[in-house]
């Protein structure tokens, strides 16, 4: 998978199990977002395929794919709830917009999935009126109003204070618990994972490099598995972005 | 250097020209009549017609205070003065009301939109409705498009009326042109269709141009600030230009 001429996944292979919550971390630019966009059907590979289900993603046509997408919920990085309009109707949007159902019922069914995420007193308030982590909470009910098989999380955590960490970890593992739903994490935030994951796959260069029990991972001895847990600076993945010799650069410069 | 930058710039401009068709031609061939888009688009309606209100009367009244100044004053000096308010009528409903309408609402509302269009996008809003099989052409571009199709016309309306309250004003009012003169004059030298309609069919015209930019340029606008400010900036740039070289053409077919 090249994406602006950059090779993004290389020889990539990985298999999400059902009904469990998977996590995907990997340190920024090794892929992870890549990943959820094949998955979605956004991108599309150079080469090789991806399946949801029995389903080949690659191979369906515009109306094919949003039909799948009904089936998936995606809680993006920022949240990305529509901001002109209110948490309510930011979680009604999918309801009314495929399905048939009456007023009325779309009412008790966004109440229910606000409820389910802790923001039922917020029904009534824009997105530009809550925190971080509350416009994380009500995008998940957004994603989770038309009971998806499939739930994807993009950077769930990022920036989020420890509170809000917190309850985010604890929805999605509820979430996976009371309805059953495969789940796939994609994260950095190492100390998290073994709270809410079943199972922890770690990304470097392209490449899925380790797959296994979040806790069995920690002892793991593979070098970038040893950098990406134990935060090294420098190791198989570079700290420097590759350059020119600093001296031949500098030198050539003065002269 | 990429291959978009490095072309001929008049290759670059029929490339965008190409795909700004395209994307006008996609967005109207999926235009849908249901309830809830006629409610989108009412609202489109109130937040890029009605809040123009403000600056498309006054603008609309001095410039009909100015225009019967400047002329009554020349033809004054050829004893002409009472033929004022034909000159008037036939240069605003002709050219200038639907002309400085379009420009008006470039600046106030088709900036509005792209701004708000390219920060959907920066802040993947576009993003999540086409994940949730929401297809945002549908959703964002349709009722804005036909929002400011169905406003510019009816701005240009209010324009003429507010120039017209201005030369009254000027002419009848302080100049002390005998009403009855001034209103036979503009009624025996104005044709209903040459000249009124001819003016209105090219606001209509403007309309469709002012929004398509807008809307596109928004569409298109880089996810950063600086994408954002320059899609501002192209709107007004492209729209002005285009107006008045559409105006020209119309107004060459229609001698």
């Amino acid at each position: 998978m090249v994406r602006s001429g950059q090779l993004v996944l290389d020889d990539f292979n990985l298999e999400v199990p059902a009904g469990k919550v998977t996590a995907i971390m990997g340190p920024s630019g090794s892929g992870k977002t890549t990943v959820l966009k094949l998955i979605t059907g956004q991108l599309k590979p150079d080469a090789g395929r991806v399946f949801v289900g029995d389903i080949d993603v690659c191979e369906l046509d515009r109306g094919d794919l949003n039909a799948v997408r009904r089936h998936i919920g995606v809680l993006l990085q920022n949240g990305a709830l529509l901001t002109d309009m209110t948490c309510f109707d930011n979680v009604a949007l999918p309801l009314r917009e495929h399905t048939e159902l009456p007023k009325s019922l779309i009412e008790k069914l966004v109440l229910l999935k606000l409820q389910a995420v802790g923001l039922r007193g917020a029904a009534q308030m824009y997105p530009q009126q809550l925190s971080g982590g509350m416009v994380r909470r009500v995008a998940t009910a957004r994603a989770l109003a038309l009971d998806p098989d499939l739930m994807l999380y993009d950077e769930p955590f990022a920036g989020l204070d420890p509170i809000s960490l917190a309850a985010v970890g604890r929805l999605i593992r509820q979430i996976n618990r009371v309805v059953g739903i495969t789940s796939l994490v994609i994260t950095h935030d190492v100390g998290e994972v073994s709270k809410f994951a079943d199972y922890a796959c770690i990304m470097a260069n392209g490449q899925v490099v380790a797959c296994g029990v979040p806790d069995q991972l920690g002892s793991d001895d593979n070098e970038i598995i040893r950098q990406f847990l134990d935060g090294l600076p420098d190791g198989p993945v570079p700290f420097h972005y590759p350059a020119p010799d600093l001296e031949t650069q500098l030198l050539g410069e003065s002269e | 250097m990429n291959g978009e930058a490095s072309q001929p710039w008049l290759v670059g401009a029929v490339r965008r020209l190409g795909n700004a068709g395209m994307f006008l031609l996609q967005a109207l061939s999926g235009m849908k009549c249901s309830f809830f888009h006629a409610g989108e688009t009412m609202r489109q309606i109130y937040y890029i017609g009605v809040r123009s209100l403000i600056i498309i009367m006054m603008s609309g009244f001095f410039v009909g205070l100015v225009m019967t100044l400047q002329t009554y004053d020349t033809l004054n000096r050829f004893g002409a003065g009472d033929s004022v308010s034909t000159v008037l009528g036939l240069s605003l409903f002709k050219e200038l009301g639907p002309v400085l309408t379009a420009i008006l609402f470039a600046g106030r509302a088709g900036t509005a939109v792209a701004a708000e269009i390219g920060l959907m996008r920066a802040t993947e809003q576009i993003d999540a409705l086409d994940l949730m099989g929401i297809d945002p052409l549908e959703r964002i571009v349709q009722p804005r498009l036909l929002a400011g199709i169905i406003a510019v016309p009816v701005l240009t309306l209010i324009f003429n009326f507010m120039a017209l309250l201005g030369g009254v004003v000027f002419g009848i009012g302080i100049m002390g042109i005998d009403p009855i003169t001034f209103w036979g004059n503009m009624q025996n030298s104005i044709g209903l269709w040459e000249d009124f309609g001819t003016g209105m069919l090219k606001a209509v015209a403007f309309g469709v141009i002012a929004s398509w930019l807008a809307v596109y340029f928004g569409w298109t606008a880089k996810p950063t600030s600086e994408g954002v400010a320059s899609a501002t900036t192209s709107t007004v740039i492209a729209t002005a230009i285009s107006v008045l070289l559409l105006d020209f053409v119309l107004s060459a077919l229609m001698l």
